[in-house]
């Protein structure tokens, strides 16, 4: 097999050791849970109970009536405590619902969503968003726009993130699963092939899939690189295809689908199933690192308090990973659809506080690891003089926000988030 | 950047997390580490005037440094390291009998007007330490070549009697101009020249003692990935190339004079060279082309200092014409 790859990226340390032999095991549902009504990019929901209300497990809780957006379901049986409010990871308040679970809880039942003939509404009845992180919900990206033939699905088990190994855990645990996903998918969306794609660091996960994989579903070891599984890079890996500017990533004729998602999506349309829990990789200074199976709205406290608490100085708490993830400013908010990880740094590894009065060396490690062939030390020194069309000419707009600029630069230049404030002004200048 | 509010001292920061371990500090500290047993074996073979000016040139670039940085109200830079690589390149680059005082204003001139002046490091355009070997060139170019006698103590009247004396320390790339420049040809062996070029030539400045030990802390620091293969490899080729093209002996050139130290030191600094890989080829390509062209048609029998400087010049030129493809955008050329 040719060595497939990307221009740009970066090797940081895996640490993924001390989680990758961990098996999936349920974490505790505690004793109260926070579902955020928003867990998907697009429209938040609407509560559909209310105070005092019983709730069943996989019962729907939240819904709203618009084209990007997934309902929310109970994770558990129990006791609607008060409709609110809570912080998420992202540093926002949202509404939410708060649970009290009953004390028995029944993990393995839930109540059904509505039988559909339509996949597409049984995914959406579901609540099936994006579970690499970015949310977007599954029924969206699975009705390509008119006109466009998606000829190829990827599953996306890369997850080239350091730390993570929720998406490996569930590729070797349940790797008919995954291929059941891909099938599910695949009849949808009447594609010739379909690939499974994962970072070559996982090899075991890569023979169980080949193993379960039956009629001609292709699974495809990578190179293990910072960010292989970020969407344009990985179809290019695989189809040498480029996602043209300014076009969505259906324009090269491929889907792709991270493969938890995928398993939520056959869930859904084999037996009905709600997206209510999640696999969350619990690691770093946590005195027991795993891969733990998490009811949506599980507080990031009770699950840390579960691994068995914080270990040492922990300079920076992150949910997702550390490459793209967010530091939680604080450990209430819940794990949603979107959590995949909680990483505990350490004093040492966490990233110096940023500080802007940083020069450039031009010492051109930036545009060398940047996967979109930008140039970021100049990204970032016209979004600091305020420079938005020089940036926007720049095709600052083309960041996708992966990190590695940041990553590599030796004076520490706090180069993607002078990125992100040109690219959001660029963006919003386009708009008018 | 707050604290967190339940009372730790964790951070709350903007993605990514983690950072490489790469630091201002340490890639220069690589290039110090790479330069030293180049600059110990002049000092064994030379002795205290080496030494010498390895003090002279390092102190007052850390010197100049600091007080300029004082004066001006600044946040105080030694410790990011340039100014340490900046003095010690400057030594390198210099004859070990170079007067006391023609050292320590070559180094305040390559900190002072070659870094600072234009804003401090990463906005300077040219190498300073370039720019600095450059004055003393200019303004005592003779001198360089040729006075070694008084050497360290040297005045300035003394260097203005002797400075056209050109035969005492002449090197073997002077001598070889010379001979080119009267029959064309060559009054000695330049294949014999292979092996003292490599390991031990005590003629010109501390950085032609040896052209191995250069080529070996050169390669360190390519394998370290601290600097691009496409700089030097561009130079040394062209310039071998170049120098074949002309009837000369190829490898003879590229080990004589300063080629090693400025392909591999020089020409490398990040500041004053291009972003690209496709323009750092380019850019080491010209380095080695006007070296050359300096040696075979200049007036000078050397001429790395200003190949380079006259690249460093191009270099933003060059980063505007090799500007990476952005992914998915299809090149259209106006």
């Amino acid at each position: 097999m040719g060595r497939s790859v990307f221009a740009g990226g970066v090797h940081p340390p895996g640490h993924k050791e001390s989680t990758a032999g961990s098996p999936v095991q349920w974490a505790p549902v505690p004793a109260r849970l926070v579902v955020p009504l928003s867990q998907h990019l697009g429209a938040p929901c609407a509560p559909v109970v209310g105070k005092g209300d019983r709730v069943e497990r996989g019962q729907v809780i939240g819904d709203v009536d618009a084209m990007v957006s997934a309902p929310i379901h109970s994770p558990v049986a129990g006791t609607v405590a008060e409709i609110g409010t809570t912080l998420v990871a992202g540093g926002q308040r949202v509404a939410a619902v708060i649970i009290e679970p009953d004390e028995v809880q029944d993990l393995a039942s839930f109540v059904p969503i509505e039988a559909s003939d339509d996949p597409r509404a049984c995914v959406r009845a579901a609540g099936v968003v994006g579970m690499g992180g970015a949310t977007f919900p599954s029924t969206v990206k699975l009705t390509p726009p008119k006109g466009m033939a998606i000829d190829t699905v990827i599953l996306n088990g890369c997850e080239c993130e350091p730390f993570l190994t929720c998406d490996h855990r569930l590729m070797l645990e349940e790797p008919e699963r995954v291929v059941a996903g891909a099938v599910r998918i695949r009849e949808m969306i009447g594609a010739k092939r379909v690939i499974i794609a994962l970072e070559d660091n996982k090899p075991d996960a890569a023979a169980a899939l080949r193993a379960a994989a039956a009629d001609g579903i292709e699974v495809t070891e990578l190179p293990t690189r910072y960010p292989q599984g970020a969407e344009k890079q990985l179809i290019y890996a695989l189809l040498k295809k480029e996602v043209p500017h300014g076009k969505l990533p259906a324009a090269t004729g491929a889907l792709v689908h991270n493969v938890a998602t995928a398993v939520a999506i056959a869930d859904a349309l084999e037996s009905g199933k709600p997206l209510t829990e999640r696999i969350v990789t619990v690691t770093g200074a946590v005195a027991r690192p795993g891969n733990y199976r998490v009811v949506i709205g599980t507080l990031v406290s009770d699950l840390i308090e579960h691994a068995g608490g914080l270990v040492g100085e922990v300079e920076r708490v992150i949910s997702g990973g550390p490459m793209t993830g967010m530091a939680l400013g604080s450990l209430e908010v819940p794990i949603t659809k979107g959590s995949s990880g909680i990483v505990a740094l350490p004093k040492g590894m966490a990233a110096p506080a940023i500080s802007d009065d940083q020069p450039c060396i031009r010492c051109g490690r930036c545009p060398a690891v940047c996967p979109m062939g930008l140039e970021p030390y100049i990204l970032a020194t016209y979004a600091g003089k305020r420079m938005w069309d020089a940036a926007a000419e720049r095709n600052v707009i083309d960041c996708i926000e992966c990190g590695a600029c940041s990553y590599v630069c030796p004076t520490k230049r706090p180069l993607l988030q002078l990125i992100r404030v040109g690219k959001s002004a660029a963006m919003s200048k386009g708009a008018k | 950047m707050s604290k967190s509010v339940n009372g730790s001292d964790r951070i709350v920061g903007p993605s990514p997390h983690i950072a490489s371990s790469a630091t201002c500090t340490g890639i220069m500290l690589w290039v110090v580490a790479a330069l030293t047993p180049a600059a110990l074996w002049a000092v064994v073979n030379m002795g205290l005037v080496a030494v010498q000016l390895l003090v002279v040139t390092i102190g007052v670039a850390l010197g100049t440094e600091w007080a300029v940085n004082s004066i001006s109200r600044k946040p105080q830079t030694l410790l990011d390291g340039s100014a340490l690589v900046t003095g010690l390149l400057l030594a390198m680059s210099l004859p070990p009998r170079t007067p006391w005082w023609m050292a320590a204003i070559g180094a305040f001139v390559a900190i002072w007007l070659g870094k600072l002046l234009f804003g401090g490091l990463g906005h300077n355009l040219f190498n300073p330490a370039l720019v600095g070997r450059a004055f003393v060139t200019l303004s005592w170019g003779g001198v360089l070549a040729g006075v070694q006698n008084r050497g360290w103590f040297a005045t300035l009247a003394d260097v203005s009697a002797e400075g056209l004396d050109t035969v005492s320390g002449a090197t073997r790339l002077a001598v070889a101009a010379a001979d080119r420049a009267a029959s064309g040809g060559y009054g000695f062996d330049l294949a014999a020249q292979y092996q003292p070029l490599l390991l031990k030539n005590l003629e010109g400045s501390l950085g032609e003692i040896s052209a191995g030990l250069l080529i070996l802390g050169g390669l360190v620091l390519i394998v370290k990935g601290i600097i691009d293969w496409r700089i030097p490899a561009g130079y040394i080729g062209t310039m071998g190339l170049v120098s074949w093209a002309f009837g000369s002996d190829p490898i003879f050139h590229v080990l004589a004079g300063g080629v090693m130290l400025g392909a591999f030191f020089m020409a490398t600094d990040y500041v004053s060279s291009p972003m690209s890989k496709k323009g750092r080829l380019i850019y080491g390509i010209g380095c080695g082309l006007f070296n050359a062209l300096g040696r075979f048609i200049g007036p000078m029998p050397e001429s790395t200092t200003f190949a380079i400087l006259f690249m460093n010049g191009l270099a933003p030129l060059i980063d505007r014409l090799t500007r990476p493809r952005v992914f998915g955008v299809v090149k259209t050329d106006a």
